[in-house]
């Protein structure tokens, strides 16, 4: 473990710790997914990539939204668009305990002076037909980290585990740098030559998503598109495993699965606008759920998924 | 003799699952080896977050041997027969036994099984408990079958004897067992050897790992207790939180802290939930000004700078959680101030069950029926009413939807706030209460008529609906609903006649499942119910005038139903009553009598009669009495069944014969003169001991009299006196249903 690094003073020196870290400790460093997502572990890498038997380590820094969750940059703690790490090593390390504390201390938290703490936590997506269980972190009686051991994803048996750790970023990096407002955080180093703070970056977009989340967003736009994207997935789906033009077999998981994000992301913001009432919400969970469930049959069928060659 | 130590080493388990599971251990095994012969003298088993610990004492070094005798076939029977026999026995012809029996000569195979040593049956026995252990969920890690609630590392399974120690040889999934734990995950890392259960436990705690978890309950009860006394402060009791913390640290250290200024305005409950929810922090109260100044929280490890950094950090957190609870307080104030029905009408929303409409229709009947409720009950019916729409107002609040556990209380800080009066901000904390049989009933007036109107139309709604518990399904806790109209009427002593309102609200909560009647045809249902006091002719009344068309249709269809239904109801309200009064001495065959009689739904009366009655039967006379009703009763129906006719009428004390007869007569008279006026006013205590009383003068008549008597004139008369013994005795109470 790297004693030698210097306390981190900014929100991406923090960044830059766990990603040198867990590079360290073997995992491809990943880049985000590009597109609008809940949460790190929509992101293929996790979702996809703990389905089947091959092994799979990664480490990714995911942007996320939950729209419902937009404070106008106001709320100390609340964000619609916010930072996730995620670590995903399947099959789960015997030592995958102590290589997450080892990740604490690469980011300034001294072992012998805090109070770490494993705290029940079952993890739950309906959205992805997923559970896992595990713990939150707490980190003097604040939880600092989700940490779960993956056992169903998209309706299957996962099989080997995948440990999964998400860190939320900002407050991590706030308790850390000892920041009572996300918006005060410096983003980067308080002594560069142009330092600017988190509100430097992310108040304005707070405000003008917080906007049109919650009062502008077309809801006929996006009720449209929600069931453009489901229709999509479908339609990829469909499609016959063979693809005509090559002769190769090419099953379209992640085309596929990129439409089912989609459709997770256009319900989100249905929600935020408060267009889904509480039957229906059950019902559109169910749809998105659908979707991820077909996507992973289909990608377990992939050789990234496992499936080993025909013969033929 | 031998003892044995087992420890599973896991990941961290759940608090709340440890000590089942430590009690799970120590029962899978024990009773696996006790099966197997293995018989022990002590068992003891303990839990820390990461680890299940076994410790026997006493074992028997192997299981001793044991010879059986197996029955096998004739001795003449087909050689493939006795073939058969000796594979399944394991033995050979030559050891088999022939031995007569009453059904011929038969072969007896004696096998004798050999003791087994103690490890063989252990490795046996921990690798199935391990393979089944009853975990509420359990899971899967890294590339293994092998299922436990968090990934398992280790396994300690160690015999000591005083020659030495010797590890059970076994593997489980690739865990293979030793004699290696490991202490504290952050005080003592790295491993430790142990050769037995008292060199584990030593070794444990130099480790930092307090291995029982009554000790280290008993650490952070006396450490906080110690803390908060130091500064003239109390530690609030919270026996759940204490032992969910007990599991969530090896070595307890306990520390104490302050809350903020700023949040010391807050509502104590409000302080408690959040800090018990969210941080696991135990409240640490000023007995002067009962109110909550500081928390205590217990960290897992002792550090340099005597937990500084530790509480620091929790204190931040403590504000950040204190903030948002402080923003929901502040907000609902607002709200409150300006106009609860706000929240209300923000119910409209929100469905209460899809098929009885939204919060705001359940509280719209809930205000008509306690408004109604209001006189019955001593409440002034405006207050009532007010009352019911406001008491469930809180739902709509920032703080419940954090906190539902806050419900109601929350509700009453905001009714005050409001500037509503206290017996109407009382309602809303008791209007859900009692909550459990033990829980105190509301007795002020508002709060009852509100709690009752929430209870009775709650079970109408459901019975509307056709949602009544079965056998152990009870999701919407009807029971507990109907134990709480019993209690509340019952322990008030509100004598109350449920039947009309159970109609009334039948017919709201049918009613709301017609979307062709709006509220004017059912209200004048409902007034129509409450005029005439019987719903047959209200249903009448109202079908007369309404005729014909889609109204009237509506209305039959609403109406006919609802008799069954207000029956059924009420006899769920007696099977209740049965096991509430059961609860206190009285027999079910004594509710019954008491069921049977005029007036059952008024519970209170019938719970008067009820033990009144059991009283009575409780007397020497009353257990007595009871034979004389009953040989009575058997004379007469014999003779009314043989004869064709009803004996009711007619006893005349010219013709009867004897002095007992006559003495009979007299003290028929007398008691009825008693029973008549005491029943009248319900004084059951008085008319029973009169009934009572009957007992000595009847005895003496059938010993006396021959009721069947050769002269006509005379059997007549003494069966219409048997009668005057029915109908004054089955005026008290229905006697036939008594058992005896």
């Amino acid at each position: 473990m790297s004693q030698t690094t210097a306390a981190p003073r900014s929100f991406q020196a923090i960044i830059l710790a766990l990603q040198s870290y867990w590079a360290s400790k073997g995992c491809a460093i990943l880049q985000p997914y590009d597109m609008e997502v809940g949460a790190g572990t929509f992101h293929p890498a996790t979702t996809l990539r703990s389905l089947g038997s091959r092994p799979w380590t990664a480490a990714y820094v995911q942007p996320s939204r939950r729209p419902t969750d937009g404070r106008y940059g106001e709320n100390p703690n609340r964000l619609q668009h916010y930072y996730q790490y995620q670590v995903l090593i399947k099959p789960s390390p015997p030592d995958l305990q102590d290589l997450y504390l080892g990740s604490l201390e690469a980011i300034g938290i001294d072992m012998d002076l805090h109070d770490i703490r494993f705290v029940e936590d079952d993890w739950e997506s309906p959205t992805l037909g997923a559970w896992g269980l595990g713990w939150e972190v707490w980190c003097d009686g604040m939880e600092v980290s989700q940490f779960t051991y993956f056992q169903q994803v998209g309706g299957h048996d996962c099989h080997p585990v995948s440990g999964e750790l998400t860190y939320g970023l900002e407050r991590l990096a706030m308790y850390v740098l000892g920041v009572d407002h996300v918006m005060d955080m410096p983003f980067n180093d308080p002594d560069a030559p142009i330092p600017l703070t988190y509100a430097d970056v992310f108040k304005q977009t707070e405000e003008e998503y917080a906007r049109w989340n919650f009062d502008t967003a077309n809801t006929d736009v996006l009720l449209r598109q929600f069931e453009e994207a489901e229709a999509h997935c479908k339609a990829i789906l469909d499609q016959p495993a063979t693809d005509p033009k090559t002769g190769k077999r090419i099953i379209m998981a992640h085309p596929a699965y990129d439409q089912c994000i989609k459709a997770s992301h256009m319900f989100n913001l249905l929600d935020a606008r408060g267009v889904i009432s509480v039957t229906e919400r059950q019902a559109y969970i169910g749809r998105v759920r659908a979707l991820a469930k077909m996507c992973a049959d289909a990608f377990v069928d992939t050789r990234a998924g496992g499936r080993t060659e025909d013969a033929a | 003799m031998p003892d044995l130590l087992i420890e599973l080493f896991s990941e961290e388990i759940p608090a709340q699952m440890q000590r089942r599971a430590a009690e799970d251990l120590q029962k899978l095994v024990t009773d696996g080896l006790v099966t197997a012969g293995l018989t022990y003298a002590h068992a003891v088993s303990f839990s820390t977050p990461r680890r299940l610990t076994l410790a026997l004492e006493g074992m028997l070094a192997a299981s001793p041997a044991v010879v059986e005798d197996r029955k096998g076939p004739k001795a003449d029977a087909p050689e493939k027969a006795i073939e058969g026999f000796l594979r399944g026995a394991g033995v050979t012809r030559d050891q088999l036994e022939t031995r007569e029996t009453p059904k011929g000569d038969v072969l007896f195979a004696r096998i004798e099984k050999p003791g087994r040593p103690a490890a063989e049956i252990i490795a046996e026995v921990l690798e199935q408990t391990i393979r089944n252990f009853p975990w509420p969920k359990s899971m899967r890690w890294g590339d293994g079958a092998l299922k436990w609630v968090r990934p398992l590392h280790s396994i300690i399974a160690l015999i000591t004897t005083e020659e030495g120690a010797e590890v059970v040889p076994m593997t489980v999934d690739g865990i293979t067992a030793g004699r290696a734990t490991q202490g504290h995950r952050f005080m003592a890392p790295g491993q430790i050897t142990v050769s037995g259960f008292e060199d584990y436990e030593a070794k444990l705690k130099r480790a930092y790992v307090v291995l029982n978890p009554a000790d280290r309950a008993e650490t952070i009860w006396h450490d906080g207790t110690n803390l908060a006394f130091a500064q003239g402060l109390e530690v609030v009791e919270d026996q759940g939180l204490l032992a969910e913390v007990s599991g969530l640290v090896e070595w307890p250290v306990t520390l104490m802290g302050p809350i903020a200024d700023d949040f010391l305005g807050l509502p104590p409950e409000v302080l408690q939930t959040s800090m018990r929810e969210h941080q696991k922090f135990f409240s640490v109260k000023n007995p002067k000004t009962n109110r909550i100044e500081k928390f205590i929280t217990v960290a897992n490890r002792e550090t340099a700078d005597e937990g500084a950094t530790i509480l620091a950090g929790n204190e931040k957190v403590l504000s950040a959680r204190l903030a948002d609870a402080k923003f929901f307080w502040e907000n609902d104030l607002r709200v409150a101030k300006a106009d609860m029905n706000q929240w209300v009408q923000d119910l409209e929303n929100v469905t209460f069950h899809s098929k009885l409409g939204t919060q705001a229709e359940l509280i719209e009947r809930m205000a008509v029926l306690a408004r109604e409720l209001a006189p019955l009950v001593g409440a002034d019916p405006d207050e009532a009413e007010e009352a019911a729409r406001l008491a469930k107002a809180d739902l709509s609040s920032e703080m419940v939807y954090e906190f539902p556990e806050l419900q109601g209380l929350m509700g009453s800080y905001y009714a005050k706030a409001a500037g509503k009066s206290d017996a109407v901000a009382n309602a809303a904390k008791e209007h859900y209460a009692p909550l459990g049989p033990s829980d105190d009933v509301p007795t002020a007036p508002v709060s009852v008529a509100v709690a009752l109107a929430e209870k009775i139309d709650k079970l109408t709604g459901f019975w509307a609906i056709d949602e009544k518990p079965t056998g152990s399904k009870d999701p919407y806790a009807l029971r507990r609903a109907a134990l709480g109209v019993i209690r509340i009427l019952v322990e008030n002593d509100l004598g109350l006649a449920l039947d009309r309102f159970i109609d009334s609200q039948l017919v709201r909560n049918k009613g709301m499942a017609v979307p062709e009647l709006d509220n004017g045809p059912i209200e004048e249902f409902v007034r129509e119910i409450a005029e005439h006091g019987v719903f047959g002719a209200a249903f009448r009344t109202v079908m007369d005038r309404h005729e014909a068309g889609t109204t009237a249709t509506a209305i039959r269809n609403i109406g006919e139903q609802v008799p069954d239904k207000s029956k059924n109801l009420l006899s769920f309200l007696h099977d209740r009553l049965k096991v509430y009064l059961r609860d206190q001495g009285v027999r079910h065959d004594i509710i019954d009598a008491c069921i049977a009689m005029e007036g059952n739904d008024d519970l209170t009366l019938l719970v008067k009669r009820a033990r009144a009655l059991s009283e009575t039967l409780n007397t020497d006379d009353g257990e007595n009495l009871i034979q004389g009703f009953k040989r009575a009763n058997n004379i007469l129906s014999q003779a009314e069944e043989a004869d064709g006719v009803e004996y009711s009428y007619g006893a005349d004390v010219r013709f009867a014969e004897t002095d007992e007869e006559r003495a009979l007569f007299h003290a028929l008279d007398a008691a009825e003169a008693k029973i008549t006026p005491a029943m009248a006013r319900q004084d059951f205590t008085t008319a029973m001991s009169a009934m009572a009383a009957l007992r000595a003068p009847i005895d003496a008549f059938f010993d006396a009299v021959q009721v069947n008597a050769d002269n006509g004139t005379v059997r007549r008369n003494r069966l219409n006196l048997l009668s005057r013994i029915r109908s004054i005795c089955t005026s008290v109470a229905d006697l036939t249903k008594v058992e005896g």
